[in-house]
Order: C-alpha cells, then structure tokens, then sequence
C-alpha cells in the first residue's frame, strides 16, 4: 500500500478570479482522492479551501482582476495542512469574523463555513512580503489506511 | 452549471446541474427570484448539483425571503450528501424545507 504520508504537496498558483476555482477544486479534490481522504474530510476541505479563495478574490484584492492566490496543501501525519496566501492590502483579521446564523440573510456565510469545517484556522501576516495568510488544519480519518 | 424550469402540479421545479459556485451563482440567483416572482411555489431540484458554496447558498436564501414575503411556497428537494452538509453546516437544514425526491416535494404541496 502507498504510503501517502510525505507525499508531494499540492502546490497552486492561479489568478484571482470566479473562473478559476473550479480547476482549483478539481485538483485538489484529485490529490485528495490519492490521499486516501474519506468522502466527508474531503467534501469539508473542498468547501473551506474554496470558501477561502472566495474570500481572497472579494474582500482582500476587492475584484481587483490581477490578483494572485498561491494554496499550499500538505498531508503531515493525520493532519492536512493549508495555507492560502494572497498579496493583497492587509486585511485587519479582526474584521473576519463569522456572523451570528441567527439571523437570516443571504451573505457572510463563507468565513462560518470554514470554521465549522476545519479544526484550526489562522489568519496571519505571510513571513515576507504584502497580503494575507490564512492556515487551516483538518484532522483525518483516512479510509483504508491501516490502524486508522 | 445548467438549469432548466418547467411546471408540475402547480409547482415551477428549477432544476440546476453542475457546480453552484461564485461564478454561476449570480445565474442561478437570477433564475430563482425570476421563478419566485411568478407567484407560483418553487420546488428546487438540487439532484444535479454536485457542489454548492455560500454564494449558491446566499442564492437560496434569497429567494427563499422573497418567496416568503410573497407568500408562496419554496423547497428545496433531492441535494446530495454534500450539499446537505453545506446547508447543514450553515444550519439552513432547520429553515429550508427540504424533500428527499422532487416527486416527495410535489406531494406536500404547500
């Protein structure tokens, strides 16, 4: 059996814009798919990888048409380590915050959805230079994987 | 992502196909409030759906509220294991109706 542990990291570069998530999620869906992800792990980092890119493209480059998003997929262990950075203006992570769901509207789900799907996120300053950081973690339950 | 209406019953059914995501969610925001406009109830058919993200789901809600100031019904009917997951994470599972079949959605009527 493959040993995914150590495996080559998903490494992306692309533009920031809504054409451009779909080939995003079908990459890293492949690659989670070779690491042996269960369904719903899957579906959940998906959905939070997207929904963070989402972010990036309205709230840090504001639709600005030649921003840059680099997402960085790593399998560490039981672990899967994200890091979705832009080069935008900083954005005050203060100002990330999920909304109440009490209330019913239709915006400011994204920033829910990833907390909820993911065990650990942070946003940070990138070590070097302009934009934004945003690491996640998911924990796993790997299928197939022996004494999982 | 596809759509297609057609009538049933008394109900419009919008099916979508494909991905709801940011790049055609304003599509299908427009479609459903064009349908909810109509007065008539609206059944969703999410069975085509594979992927659906907050933007889609901003779509639904959406229309939902204008359905119901209208008041005419929505459902949504037939999402799949992963769509019910976004709804159920959003905790929309409690607010939307949903039906497991389209067929189930027509019976309820209302």
């Amino acid at each position: 059996m493959t040993q995914p542990d150590g495996a080559a990291p998903l490494e992306l570069r692309f533009p920031a814009r809504p054409d451009e998530l779909r080939g995003m999620r079908d990459a890293l869906r492949q690659r989670l798919r070779a690491w042996r992800l269960d369904e719903e792990s899957a579906t959940d980092v998906v959905m939070a990888v997207d929904e963070a890119c989402q972010n990036v493209i309205r709230h840090a480059y504001r639709g600005e048409p030649d921003g840059v998003i680099e997402l960085e997929v790593r399998c560490v262990g039981d672990e899967l380590q994200i890091a979705v950075r832009d080069f935008a203006p900083t954005v005050d992570p203060a100002r990330i915050r999920p909304r109440p769901l009490d209330e019913l509207r239709p915006g400011g789900l994204g920033t829910h959805l990833i907390r909820s799907a993911m065990d650990h996120t942070e946003f940070l300053k990138p070590p070097s230079g302009p934009g934004n950081l945003l690491k996640m973690v998911k924990r796993l339950a790997r299928t197939g994987a022996a004494g999982a | 992502m596809k759509h297609s209406t057609r009538e049933e019953r008394g109900a419009v059914i919008v099916a979508f196909a494909g991905e709801v995501d940011l790049e055609h969610s304003p599509q299908a925001r427009e479609v459903l409030l064009e349908q909810v406009g109509r007065r008539r109830r609206v059944l969703v058919d999410l069975s085509g759906v594979d992927y659906i993200d907050s933007s889609g789901i901003a779509s639904l809600v959406e229309a939902f509220q204008k359905a119901r100031k209208a008041g005419t019904g929505f459902a949504l009917a037939a999402p799949n294991p992963a769509a019910l997951r976004v709804l159920e994470l959003a905790r929309l599972d409690r607010v939307f109706r949903i039906f497991v079949t389209v067929e189930e959605g027509l019976d309820a009527g209302g």
